[in-house]
């Protein structure tokens, strides 16, 4: 049971490829292997065109990988499910809905058999969890971008998934309202233990939610470099993140990476890197062991 | 500010019907030679006022209005065929507009989302609808009438293929423009197919379709005019032409005028259809 919850999801030799325009293959990434536990809050970073959009789409099932399979809670992902939401990198909201009426689409499409009253009732749960009691009614328009987002979470929330999944949710957003979504979205999955997936070209945003973060080298033919354990600790606040001893050097290897080491790490794969198993680091760990780091916080 | 623009833009039309119903007052009252004097008074009253008393055939704007007045007193009699109220004479094109308009929905937006959702269909069908939509709808009249040997049924057709071409193009637009991020938001939902159709892009596409309904409607009340002028017995066209055969100018006016105010009203019905599907992105 212990494997079924450390491989609550399993990336298992991944590989996508796209038909070349003058013919031949163009190799997104293959043999791409990662696994999350069941509660975790994994982020990925890397540079544009390396694969992250098709590592979600894969999860979420709107893609396929032409290799390998997408294992989530024992079971392979076969095209898009009710178990995994998915929140938008748009908000992609339904512009002719209310913000009561797109967050029922989704729970209406969960649980098929209830009635009207009690699709609303539970929608209106959520929306008062993201703090929009109050302008259910209003249209996406009226909304400001973080509203939106928050709808976007509401109604990714409101079927209850085993995961979700976020494709640089607040990337559009201001970055005080950025902030604050953050606070909620770390809230709510650490009071619910949802276990999270998401793609951010934000190091900061990945410092503050994450508990390990995927670092992915420029494609094509991506890989995954090495994943990144988070030395903070589980109770961080955003405003204090930045005071902890460990910030600056895992901030530091987050941005060398993303600078320097996603182009040259292909050229120089380190001696014993294994595919399967990408080597784990934990920089600053050693300046901060764990339990000094909560004492510290 | 918008007051007073409405204010200032309703009192310049008010002037600009002024000057126009003074400008048709003067010129008919002023229009003729004077009486004929040296002429056969057999032959005068073959020919009618206007030439014996140099009074013009074209009507004034009294005339006119007291005409009209006389069709709104009255406008459902009917006193057999070449004598119906102008409301029955309606009644009847609006019936055959309306019914060949429907046919035209029912065939052209399931049709239209066909199009819009399959690349193979939409590929296979646009040569068929590229040489079928130029055609003038009044050259399928003969056509219609040889086959289906009923003027009535065959004007009923003729809208139908008018207005069958706006309504299947812009819903085939409107179908294969959908946002695809709205698709993958029913996807990842699991939401099937059908319900997909209906609850994610029919009212994404709503406002394109509807685009399509009223260039449709407009279109159709034009050649429903044509179309009756052709086969006769009926409706507002058929009114136009039996008073133009009696050189009744002044009812010819009428029945444009009346023409002209029903095409707004339908447009105006499907613009207020419109602006409800309408939403703001």
């Amino acid at each position: 049971m212990t494997t079924q919850n450390d491989k609550f999801v399993s990336i298992e030799g991944i590989a996508r490829r796209y038909p070349k325009a003058g013919g031949g293959t163009t190799t997104v990434f293959e043999d791409l292997w990662f696994s999350m536990r069941k509660g975790e809050f994994a982020c990925i970073i890397g540079h544009s065109g390396c694969g992250k959009t098709t590592v979600l789409n894969i999860l979420n099932g709107l893609d396929a990988p032409d290799d390998g399979a997408a294992i989530v809670d024992g079971k392979a992902i076969e095209g898009p499910s009710l178990d995994r939401a998915v929140i938008f990198q748009g908000h992609s909201l339904l512009p002719w809905r209310t913000v009561l009426g797109n967050v029922s689409y989704a729970v209406a499409a969960r649980h098929r058999d209830w009635p009207k009253a009690k699709v609303n009732a539970h929608a209106m749960a959520f929306i008062e969890k993201v703090g929009l009691k109050g302008s259910e009614l209003k249209k996406p328009s009226e909304l400001s971008g973080g509203m939106k987002q928050r709808v976007g979470i509401a109604r990714a929330l409101s079927i209850e998934p085993k995961m979700m999944l976020m494709d640089e949710p607040f990337s559009a957003l201001d970055a005080l309202t950025r902030g604050t979504l953050q606070d909620e979205v770390r809230r709510i999955c650490l009071e619910t233990g949802q276990t999270a997936f998401m793609i951010t070209h934000d190091v900061d945003e990945a410092i503050y939610l994450a508990d390990r973060i995927v670092l992915m080298t420029n494609g094509p033919n991506a890989m995954i470099a090495e994943i990144v354990e988070n030395p903070l600790p589980r109770d961080r606040k955003r405003t204090e993140v930045h005071h902890h001893p460990g910030y600056y050097a895992i901030r530091n290897h987050l941005i060398d990476f993303l600078v320097v080491r996603s182009k040259t790490f292909k050229d120089a794969v380190p001696d014993g890197y294994d595919r399967r198993h990408p080597p784990v680091v934990r920089p600053g760990a050693d300046t901060t062991p764990e339990p000094a780091g909560r004492a510290a916080a | 500010m918008t007051t007073s623009l409405n204010l200032r833009a309703i009192v310049l039309s008010l002037a600009i019907l002024f000057v126009f119903l003074s400008g048709w007052h003067i010129a008919v009252q002023s229009g003729g030679g004077g009486p004929a004097a040296n002429i056969d008074p057999e032959y005068a009253k073959l020919l009618g006022q206007q030439v014996t008393q140099g009074k013009s055939a074209m009507p004034g704007p009294l005339d006119v209005g007291k005409t009209l007045w006389g069709h709104l007193a009255n406008p459902f009699y009917d006193k057999g065929p070449n004598d119906k109220g102008l409301g029955v004479q309606l009644a009847y094109s609006l019936g055959r507009v309306l019914l060949g308009y429907l046919l035209a929905v029912l065939v052209a937006i399931p049709l239209g989302f066909l199009i819009g959702m399959s690349p193979l269909i939409s590929k296979a069908l646009d040569p068929f609808i590229q040489v079928l939509k130029p055609i003038s709808p009044l050259a399928w009249m003969p056509l219609a009438l040889y086959t289906i040997k009923d003027s009535g049924i065959s004007a009923i057709f003729v809208i139908f293929i008018c207005s069958v071409w706006p309504m299947l193009l812009n819903t085939a637009f409107g179908v294969s423009a959908v946002r695809k991020e709205w698709l993958n938001v029913a996807r990842t939902l699991e939401v099937g197919p059908v319900r997909r159709a209906f609850t994610i892009i029919l009212p994404a596409a709503a406002p394109t379709i509807l685009t399509g309904m009223r260039i449709s409607i407009g279109i159709a009340w034009l050649v429903i005019v044509a179309a009756e002028m052709l086969v006769g017995g009926t409706g507002i066209g058929y009114f136009v032409w039996n008073e133009w055969n009696n050189l009744s100018i002044t009812n010819v006016i009428v029945a444009i005028f009346v023409i002209g105010v029903m095409g707004m009203v339908l447009d105006q019905t499907l613009a207020r259809f419109q602006r409800a599907v309408t939403y703001p992105d």
